[in-house]
């Protein structure tokens, strides 16, 4: 994936960290139960030597994304995940089929994907594919 | 060159197509050569909606217009000068044709309205796609060149794009699936990508939301999508065994699984209607030979001329015998003369 080919440095690796910032800075937060300062989730960075600022800059794009939420607490802004990492993974699954236009027949597919005679038809090829490959 | 004969031939056309759309939704054969019947799928649906938008302006534009977007100018500048009905002449006819104008220009900003409207709910759709990836997806050396995403139900599908084309899986799905048929499903969503399945698939999904009601479009989405499908799968096949395949797609279906597109993206699984995946699996398993290369050539020429009937009948001028192309300057000329006076009332 990215390996195959050599980035141009400059641009692109430094989005490439940003984006990677905003993941672990995502993760920190999923991780705890509670809202956190900027410097809570600094603390909690596998990476230390992370500016003040920088980590802020980060909590703040993510909260305009929305991933995040922020709220006042006396000088310093608290943050927490606006959703759980589990309702991010459902709705990346999800969303498109909510947006096709046809949600019931989409729904309806996701809880059953093939009818009973198809199924037994697949069952069969399975059958016939597991019986010749030899295992 | 505008007239009964040309709004009847384009009818004729817009029935052929819908005529022509149910005729391939039950065929048999473009499962043996699924690009070209998507080809004549396209073609259909481009003449389709020409002929139909066509038909209803040119019985909406006044007799002896030179040309379709001359006729509408025309009537457009009448009604600007509030004579669309002209003193001493029956409404009615004037009245059925202003209808028949105007539904043809409601149909047209329709089809396109919805195209766009398709268009940036994709877009919006993939971006969204793209920044919940970057948060939740990984890298797994099972599925080389891929995201994971923890989710528990086998999922693959793929997000087509310009810049950063991506595949994504679902751990559920390298759960499900031994190495060889996880790369055969990696290799037909590469397949997607790299064809960009999604630009096919796309004007049929804009139709089928705009004509929700209509068989036809919901049937023509189907089919393009399920031929999409075999298009992959075909490409998967130059690569990947057989019964890698097979053996996954049987897998995904018969694992009960949550096989779903996020909007925007193609799922190895496709859209599951009743018999699809046992279609895909039978065909991969058991092909028929694709169809000849002389069979083939005559559906292509066949899209091209399905296309450029209603295309010529609209642009090209004098399409209609001499002896009616003799009328035209002259009816032209009488109505411009009738023009003038009208130009000079108000000042008189």
């Amino acid at each position: 994936m990215a390996g195959s080919s050599p980035l141009p440095v400059g641009k692109v690796a430094s989005v490439n960290r940003l984006g990677d910032l905003e993941r672990a800075i995502m993760d920190v937060l999923w991780g705890t139960g509670t809202s956190l300062t900027v410097r809570e989730v600094s603390a909690q960075l596998t990476e230390r030597d992370l500016a003040h600022t920088t980590v802020m800059t980060v909590l703040d794009r993510l909260a305009k994304k929305g991933f995040a939420r922020r709220e006042r607490d006396g000088r310093a802004w608290r943050y927490r995940p606006a959703a759980t990492r589990e309702a991010y993974v459902t709705e990346l699954m999800l969303t498109a089929l909510e947006q096709t236009g046809d949600r019931s027949a989409a729904l309806a597919r996701f809880a059953k994907s093939v009818s009973g005679a198809e199924a037994s038809v697949l069952r069969g090829a399975l059958d016939e594919i597991e019986g010749d490959g030899g295992g | 060159m505008t007239g009964p004969a040309d709004a009847a031939l384009l009818a004729a056309v817009a029935i052929g197509s819908v005529r022509g759309s149910a005729a391939l939704g039950v065929a048999r054969w473009p499962r043996r050569s699924p690009r070209a019947a998507i080809l004549l799928w396209q073609a259909l649906g481009l003449a389709g909606g020409l002929a139909a938008v066509g038909a209803l302006i040119e019985i909406g534009v006044p007799p002896g217009a030179t040309s379709v977007a001359g006729g509408v100018a025309r009537v457009a500048s009448t009604a600007a000068s509030g004579r669309l009905f002209p003193p001493g002449q029956p409404v009615l006819p004037v009245f059925l044709r202003l209808v028949s104008l105007v539904m043809g220009l409601a149909l047209l900003t329709q089809l396109c309205s919805v195209l766009v409207a398709s268009s940036a709910m994709v877009i919006r759709a993939r971006r969204r796609q793209r920044a919940l990836l970057a948060l939740l997806a990984h890298g797994d050396p099972k599925a080389p060149g891929a995201l994971v995403v923890d989710y528990p139900a086998a999922a693959a599908y793929c997000l087509p794009g310009l810049r950063s084309p991506r595949i994504v899986v679902s751990v559920g799905a390298l759960d499900l699936l031994r190495p060889a048929e996880l790369a055969a499903v990696l290799a037909h969503e590469r397949a997607h990508l790299r064809e960009r399945h999604d630009l096919v698939v796309l004007p049929f999904t804009a139709l089928r939301r705009a004509f929700g009601w209509s068989r036809i479009c919901a049937d023509a989405h189907q089919s393009v999508a399920l031929l999409i499908e075999m298009l992959a799968d075909d490409r998967a096949l130059r690569a990947r065994p057989a019964r890698a395949l097979a053996g996954a797609l049987a897998r995904f279906g018969t694992a009960g699984c949550a096989e779903n597109a996020p909007a925007g993206a193609l799922a190895v699984s496709g859209a599951a209607h009743e018999g699809d995946m046992a279609a895909r699996v039978t065909r991969i398993m058991t092909p028929a030979p694709p169809l000849t290369y002389a069979v083939r050539l005559a559906i292509w020429c066949a899209a091209t001329v399905i296309v450029l009937v209603p295309v010529a009948i609209l642009l090209l001028p004098n399409l209609a015998p001499a002896g009616a192309g003799q009328h035209g300057p002259s009816r032209a000329a009488g109505s411009a003369r009738h023009g003038s006076p009208g130009a000079v009332r108000p000042g008189a």
